[in-house]
């Protein structure tokens, strides 16, 4: 970790406040059956490197992530992507909680992916061979894909998004059922995925891991930001009293 | 019994020795009914796939009547080929009738139901799991479905080998369009019925050991594309 700690730093030093944020979120409302999921928020994500949104079960976290990656359009709001081609031309890629992977091989689901974003099929081996050094995961090929390990699926599904060569990549809990070496692998591998100028935004319940990799959390309570704040100041006095609570290990739905 | 017994063994005789006669008509059922599963395959992969993960208007009817011709009596549909390929009927002019192609047509019908429901079941299964990855990736509706269709490639060998069987194991449909002409149309079904009534049990149960061990083979196999899909599946 003293190395991913070091790469931390480098990335929170290139992530400068300079550029526009990723995304900006404006009055957003999200409705499922009738019911109001997410409610009037607005929000400035992906400045730095990587954001993180934390917040109890049915916040809205995985509904955000999905209107973000354009697999649900909200009901009301505007979302505003540092891209105009955002998110039509795979700059965003969307790796979910649990990996959707096809009942293929390592390498069969890689250039698959590959051939849908349009890598001509003279380059899709030697890319697909890098993705998988990427993964650490060149020795797993051949092996089918839902036959590898809960963390070897997940990195699998991490490096398939970056098959988009995307700009922002959105992770859904990558860690939540993951043991702590597999978790460091992870985190690892999201860390290299910044190195390569991709932003990152990280849904996570790991308070350690959004402060390892964050910059800013944002704080989701009831489909509503409840508090957005640089990671650092969130952990030592987080702002609102739903943090707080959340945080201490105050189970509260 | 004495009967039963000596008509076994003639009948063993008869397939251990490569009879020509035997030799043919089973020549001739795998011919029909390979080819009736051959055509069915390339009317109900299209067919299930679109019924499995398309959109589009009547798309459910059409579903509900695919399922329910799965269980189309034989017979019925060699009537109906009759009547249409009869000298009088609209399809008369094509002289197809009592020819192995108006067989291959009549298993056809009864086999491609068969082939396509059981592909849209297999297809709306996995669309349904893919589709989030599918939208995040951008696919077409083309690109979709070639991906569907060959995550699904063991489960839908399952599908052609119950066509198969169905194919293999119909009587009702091929005597009544193929007329069981000897050394022409006769088959291995037509075959045994038509040589039971006769008394000529040997070449009967010949045949009938011959589809009896077709059938189980089809069947193994089966299970074992089934196991073959599950571990893909599952990992
Ligand atoms: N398709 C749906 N229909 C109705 N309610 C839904 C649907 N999907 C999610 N919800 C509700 O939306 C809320 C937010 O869900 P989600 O974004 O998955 O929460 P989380 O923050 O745990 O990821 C939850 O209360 C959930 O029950
Ligand atoms: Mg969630």
């Amino acid at each position: 970790m003293v190395e991913s700690n070091r790469l931390t730093n480098l990335a929170h030093h290139r992530g400068a406040q300079t550029r526009p944020p990723a995304v900006r979120l404006h009055d957003i409302q999200l409705r499922r059956g009738g019911q109001p999921i997410l409610r009037g928020l607005s929000a400035e994500l992906g400045q730095a490197d990587v954001s993180a949104i934390m917040g109890p079960n049915g916040a809205g976290k995985t509904q955000l992530l999905r209107l973000l990656a354009g697999l649900a359009q909200p009901d009301g709001g505007t979302v505003h992507f540092a891209w105009p081609d955002a998110p039509e031309k795979h700059r965003i890629a969307l790796v979910f909680q649990r990996p959707v992977l096809l009942r293929r091989s390592t390498l069969g689901n890689l250039s698959h992916a590959l051939r849908q974003y349009g890598v001509p099929r003279r380059r899709r081996l030697s890319r697909a061979m890098e993705l998988l050094a990427f993964g650490d995961l060149t020795d797993r090929a051949r092996t089918p894909a839902r036959a590898l390990s809960g963390g070897e699926q997940q990195r699998l599904a991490l490096v398939r998004a970056m098959a988009a060569a995307p700009d922002l990549l959105l992770l859904d809990e990558p860690t939540s059922n993951l043991d702590p070496r597999s978790t460091a692998a992870i985190e690892a591998l999201i860390l290299r995925a910044t190195a390569q100028g991709v932003r990152v935004i990280l849904v996570t319940h790991d308070a350690g891991q959004a402060r390892r990799l964050a910059d800013d959390i944002l704080f989701l309570h009831d489909g509503q930001v409840a508090e957005h704040s640089p990671a650092a100041r969130f952990f030592d006095m987080p702002a609102s009293a739903q943090a707080a609570a959340y945080l201490q290990g105050d189970l509260y739905l | 019994m004495q009967d039963f017994t000596t008509a076994f063994f003639a009948a063993f005789d008869l397939v251990l020795t490569l009879d020509p006669d035997l030799m043919q008509i089973v020549g001739l059922s795998l011919l029909v009914s390979g080819a009736a599963v051959a055509l069915s395959c390339l009317i109900g992969f299209p067919l299930g796939a679109a019924l499995g993960a398309g959109r589009f208007p009547g798309r459910l009817p059409l579903l509900v009547l695919v399922n329910a011709a799965m269980g189309l009596p034989p017979v019925v549909v060699g009537l109906t080929l009759y009547l249409l390929l009869s000298r009088a009927g609209p399809l008369g002019p094509l002289g197809l009738l009592y020819t192995p192609a108006a067989m291959i047509l009549a298993q056809a019908v009864l086999v491609t139901p068969i082939v396509a429901a059981l592909t849209a079941q297999i297809v709306a299964d996995l669309s349904e799991e893919y589709r989030d990855l599918f939208a995040t990736m951008g696919m077409s509706r083309t690109a979709q479905a070639a991906t569907l269709m060959w995550d699904g490639r063991f489960a839908l060998t399952t599908a052609v080998l119950a066509g198969a069987g169905r194919a293999l194991a119909e009587v009702g449909a091929v005597i009544i369009v193929g007329g069981n002409i000897d050394h022409v149309t006769r088959v291995m079904t037509t075959a045994i019925a038509l040589e039971t009534s006769r008394g000529a049990l040997e070449l009967a149960l010949g045949l009938g050991l011959i589809l009896l061990a077709l059938s189980l083979g089809i069947n193994a196999a089966l299970m074992g594309m089934r196991a073959t899909a599950r571990r893909l599946a599952d990992g």
